[in-house]
């Protein structure tokens, strides 16, 4: 096959599939309980310099409680899939956990707007950065979900996505068109929040998948937060809605409103007046500081967090919006 | 005539691009706010999907995020990511809407950085998200943008998503599929469609209260201008009633 065009970016990671097969031969299946803690968990799966990737999307369905606690931590030089990452990338870079980043979304909000501490950190000349898309990025694990080195695409051709991208174009072997191939991508640990899981990692995912369902078979070591914990006898009775089986996962921890303040599918809706008064208060830097003190480092726990942000109350105000109760309330 | 504001009329003249039962991939705000305005007129039958996997939805309120939980809400599908893209590169979606940062003559769009040096950028954007896949993979692509000299510019600082690329027939000679790339441009005084040929940016209506000379006045490039420029129909008193009590009553798009 020819390779017709080269990329200026840098591969963070070993696209070869025998070395991840090697490491994958290794890996325990046994079904037993992986319950733990969540800060046992990061202290155990996540390291500095270690390629981690979170599952979800922007503010969905985001493992939040569990980037708090790897900033908490204190983790860095880690590389970092920016896929769609909008909360949860800018309390990683609030916290400098990352200094490579593959990048299809990052430092925005969507609609919310930009993150000035996430700019600041992406424009300091401290960050490697490999560009690629939502599709790149989906594409790159689920190469590596298949044990394959790469898949073939047909984006980011003709474009300065594809040169700072780590992608290569070919002419098809069959069909003699153009195509990109991405290299396939096997995060070192990623992160994942589903609905329910039993104490084996066996998971429920409800709503849209993202590319969480790549994800979890592309990456080496996989923590769960779940918002419940429910029965094997629960999976076993209902076979068709696992999302996830066991044997991908190392940890299981069960942390009710892990997602918040983003939203979680059918549980509660996105707290948006806090989300804003995580981008408003970056403006000052003093101010910042002492609010990533007050939810983050001097914060114990997400359980914590949630209590400083109006507990059950605004928990359950946020469940009334996500089932849009709110609206028959107000109108009735 | 009706009044209404800059970001109304973008969205009613967005809306009627959308035909029924056609297939379109939409990000938040306007884009989504055009789908939905198409879906309660003339478009009942318009398949809206998320890239982040919702197919479909009855739309409750506008969504926040393109993956929030009113992307799927009574959807015919929650999908994922790999799902939609791979429905655009088969070839199955008909449109999508996209923003950017900055737009060129060729309809190449930049949303990733401003500035020359790219490690160390002047403005870090949030890069392509799903945006060069659908520009790659849809059949047609609208931008809906601000008429601004310093959006339409001579040359974009980096080309994060393909509009017609160098014009010509460049886009397809570099391996993209054949038949796709961008349809229409759509701003708060006109539209712009590209000449077949050379593929370069052309203004084909205009909208009320602007003249063509308001456009090139507004833009950082030479435009070309159709024969028979039309003059864009105002938005009716009935769209902007459904925009404003129905689309998006909080103001969150249209009140800005």
């Amino acid at each position: 096959m020819r390779v017709l065009d080269q990329s200026k970016g840098r591969l963070f990671t070993d696209p070869d599939p025998d070395k991840a097969r090697d490491f994958f031969r290794s890996k325990s299946r046994k079904m037993e309980s992986k319950v733990m803690n969540l800060s046992d968990a990061i202290a155990k799966y996540v390291h500095d310099g270690d390629y981690l990737a979170v599952g979800g999307f922007g503010a969905n369905r985001t493992p939040i409680a569990a980037c708090h606690e790897i900033v908490r931590q204190g983790r860095k030089g880690m590389a970092f899939a920016g896929k769609t990452a909008t909360h949860d990338f800018q309390i990683l870079a609030a916290g400098e956990v990352f200094d490579r980043v593959d990048v299809a979304y990052i430092v925005g909000l969507e609609a919310r707007g930009l993150s000035p501490c996430a700019r600041k950190y992406m424009e300091s000349g401290r960050v490697e950065v490999c560009e690629w898309t939502n599709y790149g990025l989906a594409g790159r694990f689920r190469a590596a979900s298949m044990g394959v080195p790469y898949i073939p695409a047909r984006n980011i051709l003709g474009t300065d996505t594809f040169i700072r991208s780590g992608a290569k174009i070919v002419e098809c072997p069959f069909t003699g068109k153009l195509l990109t191939l991405l290299p396939a991508l096997y995060p070192d640990v990623a992160v994942i929040h589903v609905h329910e899981a039993d104490v084996y990692g066996n998971a429920r995912i409800k709503g849209i998948m993202v590319m969480d369902g790549e994800l979890s078979k592309a990456a080496k070591h996989l923590i769960l937060t779940t918002e419940r914990l429910i029965s094997n006898d629960e999976i076993r009775r209902d076979p068709t809605s696992t999302s996830i089986p066991y044997y991908l996962v190392d940890a299981v921890c069960e942390v009710r409103y892990a997602a918040y303040p983003g939203t979680m599918a059918y549980e509660y809706f996105s707290d948006e007046e806090h989300l804003q008064e995580w981008l408003n208060v970056q403006k000052n830097q003093g101010e910042f500081r002492e609010f990533l003190n007050h939810n983050i480092y001097d914060c114990p726990d997400h359980y914590e967090y949630i209590r400083r942000h109006g507990g059950t109350e605004k928990m359950n105000q946020l469940r009334q919006k996500e089932l849009l109760l709110h609206k028959e309330i107000s109108h009735g | 005539m009706a009044n209404y504001n800059t970001m109304e009329i973008m969205i009613c003249v967005a809306a009627r691009e959308l035909e029924d039962g056609a297939t379109v991939g939409v990000g938040t705000g306007a884009p989504c706010a055009a789908a939905m305005l198409a879906q309660k007129t003339h478009s009942p039958n318009l398949v809206i999907m998320f890239e982040a996997g919702g197919v479909s939805p009855i739309l409750p309120e506008m969504p926040i995020s393109v993956g929030d939980s009113r992307t799927f809400y009574r959807a015919v599908m929650a999908s994922s990511m790999c799902d939609i893209m791979d429905t655009c590169s088969r070839g199955l979606v008909d449109y999508t809407f996209l923003g950017g940062a900055q737009i060129d003559m060729y309809g190449n769009l930049n949303s990733t950085i401003i500035g020359e040096d790219y490690r160390k950028p002047k403005v870090r954007f949030p890069g392509s998200g799903g945006a060069n896949d659908f520009a790659s993979f849809c059949w047609r692509t609208i931008v809906m943008t601000l008429q601004d000299g310093r959006r339409f510019v001579e040359k974009v600082d980096f080309i994060t998503t393909p509009g017609w690329l160098a014009g010509g027939d460049s886009r397809v000679n570099s391996g993209l599929p054949p038949g796709t790339g961008p349809y229409k441009i759509i701003t708060n005084m006109g539209i712009m469609d590209f000449e077949p040929r050379s593929k370069r940016m052309r203004a084909v209506s205009v909208n009320p209260g602007y003249s063509f000379q308001h456009i090139q006045d507004n833009c950082g490039f030479e435009l070309l201008q159709a024969k028979d420029t039309l003059q864009t129909e105002p938005p009716t008193e009935e769209e902007l009633r459904i925009l404003r009590e129905e689309v998006d009553p909080y103001r969150y798009v249209i009140g800005r």
